[in-house]
């Protein structure tokens, strides 16, 4: 993905050079050109047209602020309840994600989905503790969002 | 127009107070340190969000003056602070620090021993 677009950039600056004319406008204009270029050669990469997991992570991102807004919503929810009626609970959580980077930002989604806290990673980094505010509730529909979220990750890192 | 921008200013920066005020609620409410860590982490951050986004529109819209340091300050908040919350119920954890007693489940004992 970073050699395609590093590709791209050198096509954007051979544009530049060929065109004589050194500014941001000619810039975007041959990017737009090698973007092209690179689309029609797509078959010739590794990896996928970079444009694609480029939008997945504009997903992820759009995915991350809604959850945020949603947790917010639920946790107000629970604590200005009059009273306490919550189940706390500790559960492992398998894990299909394997590099490092995954982990860490799918354990960042579970900690801003409603009601879910990471409390640890298992040493071969295979199952996730996590920590529910409420369990009897809340325990399957976080499986299915995680799972959601888990899919996305691992489109990106396809 | 200008209503308009004050109303999406006043908006932002009011919810974002509110919500800092809850969490500091749910801080003296919840029973133990991991529910509490729950409130914190969540509350705060979008309350700190939402108070450094008011205050970027505010500079933006009454004076022209766009600063970026308020939208990297709203970045950083938002990659640091689920991870704070983790160390930290960890640390708790590993420390011996007890669950509520109406906890239902502990799968990381297992892990722990």
């Amino acid at each position: 993905m970073a050699l395609q677009i590093l590709l791209n950039v050198l096509l954007a600056f051979v544009w530049m050079f060929l065109s004589v004319s050194f500014n941001a406008s000619t810039f975007i204009v041959g990017y737009i050109l090698g973007l092209l270029i690179i689309f029609m050669l797509r078959r010739y990469f590794h990896s996928r047209f970079y444009v694609i997991p480029f939008l997945v992570i504009c997903k992820l991102i759009l995915i991350f602020l809604k959850e945020l807004l949603l947790s917010n919503i639920a946790v107000l929810k629970v604590i200005l309840a009059p009273s306490m009626n919550i189940q706390p609970c500790i559960f492992a959580l398998p894990l299909e994600v394997k590099k490092d980077w995954e982990i860490t930002v799918l354990s960042n989604l579970i900690t801003l989905t409603p009601g879910t806290l990471v409390v640890d990673v298992s040493e071969d980094g295979n199952t996730l503790y996590v920590h529910a505010l409420d369990a009897p509730n809340v325990e399957e529909t976080i499986k299915q969002i995680k799972e959601s979220f888990e899919k996305t990750i691992l489109e990106v890192s396809k | 127009m200008k209503g308009i921008a004050d109303a999406v200013v006043i908006f932002f920066v009011v919810v974002g107070a509110i919500l800092v005020l809850i969490s500091a609620i749910g801080a003296i409410r919840l029973p133990d340190v991991y529910t509490r860590s729950h409130a914190i982490s969540k509350s705060t951050t979008l309350g700190i969000m939402f108070i450094l986004l008011g205050t970027c529109f505010h500079f933006f819209i009454q004076e022209g003056h766009f600063n970026s340091r308020l939208l990297l300050g709203v970045v950083f908040i938002f990659m640091t602070s689920p991870v704070a919350a983790h160390f930290i119920s960890r640390a708790a954890y590993y420390s011996g620090v007890e669950l509520w007693e109406r906890t239902v489940r502990d799968d990381l004992r297992n892990q722990k021993e």
